[in-house]
């Protein structure tokens, strides 16, 4: 049979696609545990940071178990029960028409068009069950990429306990030194809400005078990177704000838990 | 018929994909500010680079000529999705800061490039030798670029402190430029005339 008769090239292309179909699927299929595992582990890890009670070399499965996720409907501002909290996805959520909201173009700060209406929140509790940190989940667009993280807050809820960003793509060196554990050591005790309820917190260009009476509710801009950090200010001005969490806090400061 | 150990060690300095042929730059550009993403995409492109110059050597007198193009590309795709489903297994957070550019090793030329001119003819010994090759020469400039990148740019290396940095309460103040993608056209034109100084053969003619 001639090297480029018709039948020889699609008999070479079927078999090709088949055995490379066998070996992609074979890959895919077998390590899907693994990845999976993963992803939870370092979303468990990053919830556990932002709270400040991550301790390396420590399982963490072992270090989750204080840690209790509920779901809240930040349309009824109440926990709820209408999915398991565990393997609730909020992001497809906020692409299914059923469960997202869609955010009005002037109260959009973080420029995410549309959100989940339900969210996992996190909750640390101490011995006697009374509530010690509230972990929220927040995101919004940095400079060139969505930015996902935790925000851990002290039952108070507008003292900042801890604030990390588990998922973004913004410059490494400049806009990526939102990692950088100096910076997060910045967030613990800033607080979010002034005293008459409005939201205060704001990432400077520059740095803060540590001095200064409203100290408390400002963080050092990151040097190179002003519209990452106005990203991350944008976002918590959304989250804790009326379309936000802010209404649910509310509630449940009202109320406990 | 080329001697086997030619075939090896000429793509590291006679040949190299990126100093010689400016092939495989992209790349060079993205995964270069940590030497630890460097060091997994290296690896990444070596198995792939083999694996495709081998597997198309094995099958080279079946493949008709008017589909070989995408019988390549297909071998390499292959390799490459498993090379990712391996990272995102074992090496999570080094596949997440690699993201999207362990895909992009399917547009690497070097690994088609290799593939077409090289495997195609030879034996998969010899493609095998290759294919090693012109890995360790693109993993040598990426080295090279990783390093001054990281040095220059975030005071480590393999992220240890090296230069204590001003943010860090040092005395280094990091060059930022260092960080951006554009700062390894700098290094690795610094490197391809270092290499055509050494090596004058390889300066092109001027017309």
């Amino acid at each position: 049979m001639s090297r480029d008769s018709t039948t020889k090239i699609l008999s070479v292309a079927f078999l090709l696609c088949l055995v490379c179909s066998v070996l992609v699927s074979a890959a895919a299929v077998g390590l899907s545990g693994i990845q999976e595992r993963n992803k939870i582990q370092e979303r468990r890890k990053n919830i556990l940071q932002a709270a400040g009670l991550y301790q390396p070399g420590q399982p963490i499965d072992e270090q989750f178990r204080k840690i209790e996720a509920r779901l809240v409907d930040l349309q009824e501002d109440a926990f709820s029960q209408a999915f398991d909290p565990t393997t609730f996805d909020s992001r497809s959520a906020a692409r299914d028409p059923q469960t997202s909201h869609r955010i009005p173009g002037d109260e959009d700060p973080a420029d995410i068009k549309t959100r989940s209406r339900y969210k996992v929140v996190y909750l640390v509790k101490d011995d006697t069950g009374s509530l010690q940190q509230l972990i929220l989940p927040v995101h919004g667009k940095g400079l060139w990429s969505t930015m996902y993280g935790f925000l851990a807050l002290d039952d108070d809820f507008t003292t900042i306990n801890g604030f990390a960003f588990y998922e973004h793509g913004e410059t490494p060196g400049l806009g990526g030194e939102i990692d950088n554990p100096a910076w997060k050591g910045q967030w613990p005790g800033k607080k979010i809400y002034g005293p008459g309820g409005e939201i205060r917190i704001d990432v400077l260009k520059g740095t803060v005078d540590r001095d200064a009476p409203d100290a408390v509710y400002r963080v050092d801009g990151l040097a190179g990177a002003t519209l990452t950090a106005r990203g991350v200010e944008n976002l918590l001005h959304y989250w804790m704000g009326q379309d936000g969490y802010r209404p649910f806090l509310e509630k449940l400061q009202a109320q406990g838990v | 018929m080329a001697k086997p150990k030619d075939v090896l060690l000429d793509p590291i300095f006679n040949r190299n994909p990126i100093g010689l042929q400016i092939l495989g730059i992209c790349s060079a550009l993205a995964v270069t500010s940590k030497i630890s993403t460097v060091v997994a995409m290296c690896l990444a492109v070596i198995f792939v680079i083999t694996g495709s110059n081998v597997a198309v050597s094995l099958i080279r007198r079946q493949i008709p000529a008017n589909i070989r193009i995408i019988v390549e590309i297909t071998i390499i795709a292959t390799l490459v999705i498993i090379v990712d489903q391996f990272l995102q297994a074992f090496a999570f957070s080094i596949s997440k800061q690699l993201s999207i550019f362990v895909g992009l090793i399917i547009t690497n030329c070097i690994v088609l490039g290799r593939a077409e001119a090289f495997a195609m003819k030879n034996p998969p010994g010899l493609s095998f030798l290759d294919g090693i090759g012109n890995g360790l020469g693109y993993s040598l400039v990426l080295l090279l670029v990783g390093f001054c990148r990281e040095l220059f740019g975030s005071g480590k290396l393999l992220g240890y402190t090296i230069l204590p940095t001003t943010n860090e309460g040092g005395w280094y103040l990091p060059n930022g430029l260092m960080l951006l993608p554009p700062s390894a056209f700098f290094i690795i034109g610094l490197l391809i005339w270092a290499l055509r100084t050494w090596k004058t053969d390889q300066i092109e003619e001027e017309n």
